[in-house]
């Protein structure tokens, strides 16, 4: 009975196997070289093990079959058997042998996910060719830094498609770990060192997920841990260098242009928001002072604070009561905003774009 | 045999720690014990490497601005030397000379107190000159705590061999408190090779390293 | 004080088990207070996967499930599986080896105490303003920073209910190496009590390492130090090196246990020796020592760099060799064999599809690069419930049907047996095999609920269905005990009929003094040995003469109370982290330390030289029948 209860359940596991999950965020998907290196290994490892659960699962069924104890063999004894020499050298020696081979791809895929050296390649006049990105961890939110952009962006991670995307991970207050599923594994963003890591966001992929690729924080960092997504927009070379242009351009502050984002944007000062929340994407402030996600191109976000749906509705209530979505995070716990400053200041971040 | 038996020179056991079951479980307990005590201060010292050169700014003080060899050598010279006495307290327990037994843990003792009076004011004098405290910076935690709970060790091994003075005062030696002296002999050794480390890793390595 | 009253009231009852020193007694108060702790585990369990039923659940709120969560983990590791392997092996491992009790039954009652009063203290959080919530892991930045004093009932709680459990280790590998009856090398003894020996040796080795990183982490919220403020110099990452350190050696401590448990259940209901002795042992030990070489698999994604993660990488694969070593000795034992299916019997076969299953996961989590995906997700979740509940809370469950008549001198009912086991083993499969994929779809673990729209629904709806499944069968389960206490029926020394070690050959349960004469050991599996030959008893080594016995006393609670008093002054003192000290903190340490201190003076200052048996109490016990 078992051993067809098993058998479902494995078969189940290839079918599975073979493709399950959303294409913006499983790992069965691979949407980059460097999650399917990984998933090339998960193949490799569970072949391996499927061959050795089918070699118990096989003798398993026979001992259950043919040596239950029998009506009138009540008092037989069988033959103690001490052991085997010979049964024991080939089931140490058959697994080390399984061992050794699934120990070189292991080696080798190590050494190449974790090859960053081409990093700080330069070119002729001294400017890194790779495009290298600054990830810091917070208390709920992620910011975004491109050092040789001059840009600064949170919560959405804009990236091309087709290269090697370098990270240089670090935490402000608390470890969290940095994972784009579709894309690869994931790497801890600690409070004591800045980790360095690779991904590759491939174009066809991207587009079959909708060039949206979901992320999210995988060490337990707080209450609001669950709620720490983040999203990756994977486009074209050519609209990452125009969206990178428009975020460059974008020095000075966007001015608002109707009468109700302008009380917005007196709201906005009036609060202080100011203090925390750069609206600028060159915010020259060093990170002890970006204690807030940068809201440059707020207009053209995905979400509000990572998991709610990109509206004016939701951006009111995000304000109002932001301990209500994300308890523990670290903005404040309630506003006491009347109705009007709220539509004023939802159409002022909402007119936060550098391009449309 | 009967762990309450008078005995005399003649017919008193060579090794009369492990004479009784009790004495044979508590000297391998005692030992199984201190290989845990070895992979504690394994774990202290390995803190310690790691964060003996942290601190947040250079205005905190570092291993070779605070160190005092001299002191901290006649600290070793007292500790080893009192290790050396409680042998001869053991050597004496062997051939049933319980007055000398007890006369060479005393002196073990006073010898250990010696070390501890040092290592306090070392740490008193480090606290008000240079005011490197318990919550100074991570080295100064670090310290602390290893060369703390070694020093704490100490101080509950002079209470444990001054209790054994005490009860056995009166009683004299026989095969029931035989092992006892010879457990507390042996964490008396152990707490002495610990601090030859500690020397080493801390204090020499510290000034020269 | 003996233990030989005629006649017991409840308040001697009482007292007897306040004040013993005797294992088999002390195996009571584990299996009684550690099936208590998991049955707490297994409630926080089913709220967690209430929670987790549907998404953007509010059954509980965040703060709340991030407590919920750290203490399903904490207490189902350090207050039920190992309290609960603690407590066969003290019922069990002396009568193995022919021993009358343990090396030091004084430090065992201390140990059972500790361990007591360190899981009370940690539970008294619940009603102190909050449980902790940084995961049983509790990983250095998050927890420094956790308001209340959840994290330093964490602390001072394990502090507490480690000394316990090192005391124990201690005590169980003395007893072994000591006080085996004659005739028992190493190399006869059962499999149990060489995995309770090995077991031990990692217990020693290994919780060190946690009690400094406890203390580290205790110093820095409660002392002001800063080992883990990376502004004043400190490192987080050194707590999970220690954390780990203790972490991977403790899986080991787990299963073990639970390993020897199964080697004595199938090759008795195989009417089989053991396959391959020698090579099991030679396994046991491999895989004790290996288990230090591995911590930092757990730690892939840290950033150790390269070549540490291909060296732990392959340390790792290495362990499931002698693993897989001993599945197969296994296998073969029961090959050739007169297979009887009775309760314990089942568990051993549910065993082994699901542990390997459990097994073969972690040789794929080992292969680093793939762990990057892995590591931190419900596939990490669902391989080591697989392990652990596959593995030791199976061995738990048989070993209570295996073991209760040797306990308690009853047998508990067969057919409810099997109905425990069928719900548990599909509840088991339904709530953890569906985590691999959701973790592999992409979702995190400690996630207090998750967002709509990600495809991760169904598969959480059905691992909560699971969850129920295994609440209803544990609840069968304590029908069974129940029943089988009130009718209280009597079963002789060997119920199960095919006993092969020792403690099958005596009275179901002992006598207080385990055996009359100490039996002469003719080879392994000695009982069997002397039942082939139709014999009815063991053969003496001695004859029969006085057995000298150990008091009880009651120094044991007061020495682990008085850290139970000093654990709350500790938190409360002057200068903690979370601001409200209060002026008795450091008065109240003191008192509680006085105590623990003043206790184990008490105990020093005193001779304690035991009580005698005479020989002719024991030949009265003989003709009146009376077991005490």
């Amino acid at each position: 009975m078992k051993f067809w209860r098993l058998s479902f359940l494995f078969l189940l596991l290839t079918l599975v196997l073979s493709g399950c999950g959303e294409p913006f965020l499983s790992t069965l998907k691979p949407a980059g070289e460097v999650a399917e290196t990984q998933l090339t290994l998960l193949f490799i490892s569970t072949s391996i093990m499927i061959f050795v659960i089918a070699v118990v699962v096989i003798i398993y069924t026979i001992v259950l079959i043919r040596f239950r104890r029998k009506k009138g063999e009540e008092n037989k004894i069988p033959k103690q058997v001490e052991g085997s020499h010979k049964l024991e050298i080939i089931w140490t020696v058959i697994p080390i042998l399984l061992i050794l081979s699934l120990s070189v791809p292991t080696v080798a895929a190590t050494f190449k996910l974790g090859d960053v050296k081409d990093m700080d390649i330069v070119d002729k006049e001294g400017n890194r060719e790779a495009l290298v990105v600054n990830v810091r961890a917070n208390l709920y939110w992620w910011e975004f830094e491109y050092p040789d952009l001059g840009i600064v962006t949170s919560q959405d991670l804009i990236v091309p498609t087709d290269e090697k995307i370098y990270f240089n991970l670090k935490a402000s207050d608390v470890k969290h770990s940095f994972w784009v599923p579709a894309a690869g594994g994931k790497m801890d963003t600690n409070t004591d060192n800045e980790n360095k890591f690779y991904l590759v966001f491939d174009k066809e992929k991207a587009d079959e997920a909708g060039n949206l690729f979901y992320g999210k924080c995988a060490e337990l960092c707080g209450p609001s841990h669950a709620y720490m997504d983040f999203k990756v927009k994977a486009v074209s070379r050519d609209e990452f260098n125009q969206w990178a242009t428009a975020m460059q351009k974008n020095k000075e502050e966007v001015q608002p242009t109707s009468d109700l984002a302008k009380q917005g944007q007196e709201v906005f000062q009036e609060n202080n928001c100011i203090a925390c929340h750069a609206v600028t994407a060159n915010d020259a402030r060093p990170e002890t002072a970006r204690t807030a996600p940068n809201l440059a191109d707020f207009g053209n976000r995905t979400r509000i604070a990572g998991i709610l749906e990109h509206n004016e509705e939701n951006l009111k209530a995000w304000i109002q009561n932001p301990e209500k979505f994300k308890p523990g995070n670290q903005m404040y716990k309630e506003a006491n905003l009347s109705e009007e400053e709220l539509d004023a200041l939802a159409e002022y971040l909402m007119g936060l774009k550098v391009q449309e | 045999m009967n762990t309450e038996e008078r005995f005399t020179l003649l017919n008193w056991p060579d090794h009369p720690e492990t004479q009784t079951l009790e004495g044979k479980n508590k000297f391998l307990g005692f030992w199984l014990f201190l290989a845990g005590e070895t992979v504690l201060f394994a774990s202290l010292f390995a803190t310690y490497l790691a964060l003996k050169d942290s601190v947040p700014d250079s205005t905190h003080p570092l291993a070779k601005d605070l160190f005092n060899l001299p002191l901290v050598f006649v600290m070793t010279m007292l500790l080893l030397t009192s290790s050396l006495t409680s042998v001869y307290a053991i050597y004496h327990m062997r051939n049933y000379q319980f007055k000398k037994l007890q006369a060479w843990f005393v002196i073990t003792v006073l010898l250990g107190v010696g070390f501890l009076s040092l290592e306090i004011y070392e740490f008193t004098h480090y606290v008000h000159e240079y005011h490197f405290t318990f919550g100074s910076s991570a080295f100064s935690s670090a310290y602390y705590t290893l060369v703390g709970t070694h020093g704490a060790h100490v101080t509950f091994g002079l209470c444990w061999i001054i209790a054994l003075l005490v009860r056995n005062a009166k009683r004299g030696l026989n095969l029931y408190n035989a092992p006892k002296y010879y457990v507390a002999s042996l964490y008396w050794h152990f707490i002495d090779v610990v601090w030859v480390f500690i020397f080493t890793v801390v204090y020499l390595i510290g000034k020269v390293g | 004080m003996s233990s030989v009253a005629a006649k017991k009231g409840l308040g001697a009852s009482i007292l007897e088990y306040l004040t013993t020193v005797d294992h088999k007694k002390i195996a009571h108060l584990y299996l009684g207070t550690g099936g208590f702790f998991f049955l707490l585990g297994g409630i926080e369990a089913l709220f967690i996967r209430i929670q987790l039923m549907k998404p953007n659940n509010n059954f509980v709120s965040e703060q709340l499930f991030n407590e919920i969560m750290t203490m399903h983990g904490t207490t189902m590791i350090f207050l039920a599986a190992m309290p609960i392997l603690f407590a066969f092996m003290n019922a069990v491992v002396p009568l193995q080896i022919g021993a009358r009790d343990v090396a030091f039954p004084f430090l065992n009652a201390l140990g059972f105490w500790l361990f007591f009063f360190g899981g009370l203290f940690l539970n008294l959080s619940w009603f102190l303003g909050g449980a902790p919530d940084a995961g049983w892991t509790s990983y250095a930045s998050l927890s420094l920073r956790s308001e209340g004093h959840g994290i330093d009932f964490y602390t001072l709680g394990l502090q507490i209910s480690g000394f316990g459990t090192l005391i124990s280790g201690i005590n169980f590998l003395a007893t072994i190496i000591n006080m085996r009856a004659p005739g028992m090398s190493f190399m006869r003894m059962p499999l149990f009590t060489w995995t309770t020996f090995v077991a031990s040796a990692l217990i020693l080795l290994a919780f060190p390492p946690l009690t400094i990183g406890i203390f580290l982490l205790m110093f820095d919220r409660l002392f002001s130090s800063n080992f883990f403020d990376v502004t004043m110099g400190g490192n987080t990452i050194i707590w999970e090196h220690f954390f780990w350190i203790f972490g991977h050696p403790e899986v080991y401590i787990l299963v073990l246990p639970a390993f020897g448990i199964f080697s004595e259940i199938i090759p008795t209901f195989s009417r089989k020796r053991l396959f391959g002795y020698s090579s099991m042992v030679f396994a046991t030990v491999l895989i004790g020592f290996l288990g230090f070489m591995v911590w930092a698999h757990h730690m892939f994604t840290t950033g150790l760099g390269n070549v540490a993660n291909a060296i732990f990488a392959i340390a790792t694969m290495a362990i499931a060799v002698p693993t897989g070593i001993k599945i197969f000795n296994w296998l073969l034992t029961m090959w050739g064999g007169s297979i009887k299916i009775t309760v314990p019997m089942l568990y051993s076969l549910g065993f082994i599809p699901s542990f390997v299953i459990g097994g073969v996961t972690g040789v794929m989590q080992a292969v680093a690069p793939l762990d990057y995906q892995l590591h931190d997700t419900y596939f990490i979740v669902a391989h080591f419930h697989y392990v652990i509940i596959g593995g030791v809370v199976f061995a738990i469950l048989a070993a209570t049907h295996f073991y209760w008549p040797k306990i308690f001198g009853t047998k508990l009912s067969e057919k409810l047996g099997y109905v425990t086991f069928t719900l548990f083993f599909i509840g088991f499969h339904c709530t953890f095999f569906v985590q691999h994929f959701l973790g592999l779809m992409g979702m995190p673990r400690r996630v207090a609920t998750y967002l709509p729209g990600q495809g991760l629904e169904l598969g959480n709806l059905i691992s909560s269905i699971g969850a129920l499944l295994m609440a209803v069968a544990v609840i069968t389960l304590l029908i069974n005990i129940i029943m089988t206490s009130i009718r209280n029926k009597k079963v002789g020394a060997d119920p199960w009929e095919d006993g092969r070690t020792m403690e099958w050959a005596i009275a179901s349960p002992p006598p207080y003094y385990n055996f009359k004469q100490t039996p002469l050991v003719r080879g392994l599996d000695t009982w069997w040995i002397e039942k082939m030959e139709g014999k009815k008893e063991l053969t003496p080594a001695e004859p029969l003469g006085n057995i000298h016995m150990p008091n009880n006393s009651i120094l044991p609670l007061f020495i682990a109370f008085g850290l139970f008093v000093a654990a709350f002054g500790a938190m409360y003192n002057p200068l903690n982290s979370v601001g409200d000290g209060k002026s008795w903190g450091v008065p109240l340490l003191i008192i509680g330390l006085a105590i623990t201190f003043g206790s184990m003076l008490i105990r020093s200052l005193r001779d304690d030289f035991g009580y005698h048996i005479h020989k002719e109490d024991l030949l009265e016990d003989d003709k009146g029948g009376k077991v005490g």
